[in-house]
């Protein structure tokens, strides 16, 4: 039988403006045989913030978000939810609302029950459960959905109940295991906008676990970058993107050219201009520097010493493939309205841009 | 258009023929134990031996060892079923969710009892049988324990229909993270999903159980038809009306089977 707990007791016991707690993974470990699924994770979350967790697949991050869930074990390490240390502590008391990739709506139930199921385990009074059920119904705007099973709402309708699910029982830690990974493009950004509105509403902690990058950077206050079972990287979208701390990082999120250059101390030569180096860049001789597709100028010149591969359209930007004299392909990121003003064969001058970018020793790269 | 009506006309002639040669096949013995329980000694019909068959006064005065096995099989199927139910769906539940590779060995040992002749499973039985008369008694009851085996092949496929049906995985965790403890989440999650595999495979068990004679018989315990068998020594009608009888139930049970969990799914989903 669960432990009788109730919102508002749990809530008096958090800090923090909204009702989040912090939530702290120490070295954890996780095996499966010789692979190393977690492999010394550590990761601090404030109170009230949403990270997620991007990597590729088998990078650890589900994992991650099962261990803090409970339904994993860790082979060692420490987790901890308002200084709490919770590693024994079995997923059922562990007091977290989640959010499954698969639709995970008990099928027998309605949305109603769905959303009340936590709330009855709690032991909430009849007239407070209804009251807290008809709320998050309303949050995730399913109100006029109440009364329907999962097989008579769409893919996006069930997993807004489900969240609502997840949040009547007003949990320390939202854990989000790619929800939207299931539905179809239009209705992933809308829910997926709406999971960062009704975040900020309720202020609950939250956990949120992607392969998709675009899903992390948008709603997340800080992304954690994770391969082979560790963090590459933890930081806000922007330095993520725009200050990569290792090339893996550089790689993973957004586009990256990877083109020769010559390091000197804190900056580089490429393409005979200087470009300002990341912190963690390697400082002398012949480098590799890691630099984004916005981050090249591209002017027609008919003298110029790259000639275009490509120019493709991409809507609310345009692309163009260009080869270098060396024999280098380089991606550029140019306007929409001028990607028609160049052919493939025309003679283009590549100017990178003064953005600080990260550059690996030639021999260290792979 | 010709050709093709006539080959239309000649596969609906087929489709008939078939399935009045197999109505035929199930309905013969039917219709004959019927015309021989209705026989009047001197020529016409009569229900006087269904309406002793239903007279429980005189089956009790007359017949006792009749309505010994129908309570002996009442007792055992009730029992046979509870045992399986109890001893299965945890299991069959447990194994998907935290033992998966475990999963083809326990279906191998569910069906091992299909190819063990009955005969042969009672010589297995014997010197366990003697250890639980031993300790439990002769009651016929617990002829249950051997039935719980004859019945494991078809109740393990019922039910691991119904469990593959459902995410069993993603309902268990999504249930225990809001605060569901084990129990909770087999009575109120994963029963009622399978509520349909639940019934299929208890009545698969009755019907199995109902007509079991070999291993009573052999263990010399009572059951319902045992107790046909003896009686077919005394009075030849009532033994075949209470076949027909037990094997009218076993119809009934299955096609409420059939009916029964198939009323909700319904309505299509919306689109967004």
């Amino acid at each position: 039988m669960p432990a009788t707990r109730t919102p508002t007791s749990d809530t008096a016991a958090r800090s923090g403006p909204g009702q989040g707690v912090a939530v702290t993974l120490t070295d954890l470990r996780r095996s499966y045989g010789s692979i190393h699924a977690l492999d010394g994770l550590t990761l601090d979350i404030a109170p009230g913030e949403f990270v997620a967790l991007l990597g590729p697949s088998g990078c650890g991050k589900t994992t991650a978000l099962r261990v803090l869930a409970g339904l994993e074990d860790a082979d060692s390490g420490r987790v901890e939810v308002g200084g709490r240390d919770i590693t024994a502590v079995p997923t059922s008391a562990r007091d977290m609302g989640m959010v499954f990739q698969a639709y995970s709506l008990f099928p027998h139930m309605t949305a109603r029950q769905n959303v009340e199921f936590g709330l009855q385990l709690r032991r909430i009074p009849a007239a407070r459960r209804r009251a807290r059920v008809a709320d998050m119904l309303d949050l995730v705007e399913l109100s006029d959905h109440a009364n329907r099973y999962a097989h008579q709402m769409s893919g996006g309708q069930q997993q807004r109940v489900a969240l609502a699910r997840a949040l009547a029982i007003e949990p320390q830690v939202l854990l989000l295991d790619e929800p939207l990974s299931a539905l179809d493009a239009k209705v992933r950004v809308q829910l997926r906008d709406e999971i960062r509105r009704i975040q900020l509403e309720v202020g609950t902690t939250t956990l949120f676990v992607t392969h998709d990058q675009e899903e992390a950077l948008a709603v997340a206050d800080r992304v954690g970058v994770m391969r082979a079972g560790n963090l590459e990287q933890l930081a806000s979208p922007h330095d993520l993107y725009a200050r990569p701390a290792t090339p893996f990082v550089a790689d993973f999120v957004g586009l990256t050219n990877r083109l020769h250059a010559t390091v000197e101390d804190d900056r580089a030569q490429l393409m005979g201009t200087w470009v300002p180096l990341l912190p963690g860049s390697t400082r002398r001789g012949a480098a590799f520097v890691l630099i984004r597709p916005e981050s090249i100028a591209v002017t027609a010149d008919p003298a110029g010493r790259a000639t275009v591969v490509t120019a493709s359209f991409m809507g609310s930007t345009g692309r163009l493939h260009a080869v270098t004299e060396s024999g280098e392909t380089v991606l550029a990121q140019i306007d929409n309205d001028t990607v028609a003003t160049f052919n493939p064969g025309d003679k283009v001058t590549l100017v990178p841009r003064p953005n600080p970018a990260l550059a690996v020793a030639a021999e260290e790269d792979t | 258009m010709k050709p093709r009506a006539a080959r239309r006309r000649r596969q609906s002639i087929f489709r008939v023929t078939v399935v009045a040669l197999i109505g035929l096949f199930f309905a013969l013995p039917i219709v004959s134990m019927i015309e021989f329980t209705t026989r009047a000694p001197g020529g016409g019909r009569t229900l006087d031996v269904w309406a002793t068959l239903f007279d429980v006064g005189v089956i009790d005065a007359d017949y006792p060892e009749l309505k010994t096995g129908i309570l002996a099989s009442a007792g055992l199927t009730l029992l046979t079923v509870v045992i399986m139910l109890f001893l299965l769906v945890p299991t069959m539940t447990w194994v998907r969710l935290r033992l998966p590779a475990l999963r083809r060995t326990v279906e191998f040992i569910c069906l091992l009892p299909l190819t063990i002749p009955a005969i042969v499973l009672v010589v297995g039985l014997a010197p366990v049988y003697a250890w639980v008369a031993y300790f439990l008694g002769e009651s016929s009851i617990w002829l249950a324990f051997a039935y719980v085996v004859l019945v494991l092949p078809y109740a393990y496929r019922a039910l691991d229909a119904g469990l593959s049906a459902i995410d069993v995985k993603t309902l268990a965790e999504a249930a225990r993270s809001l605060g569901a403890g084990w129990p909770t989440v087999m009575w109120r999650i994963i029963l009622p999903n399978v509520r349909t595999a639940v019934l299929s495979a208890s009545f698969l068990s009755v019907a199995l159980v109902l007509g079991e004679f070999t291993i009573a018989s052999l263990f010399s315990r009572d059951n319902l038809q045992v107790a046909i068998n003896q009686l077919g020594h005394r009075d030849g009608s009532l033994a075949i009306a209470a076949a027909l009888a037990a094997l009218i139930l076993a119809f009934i049970v299955m096609v409420a089977m059939s009916f029964v969990g198939t009323g909700r799914r319904s309505h299509r989903p919306e689109e967004n």
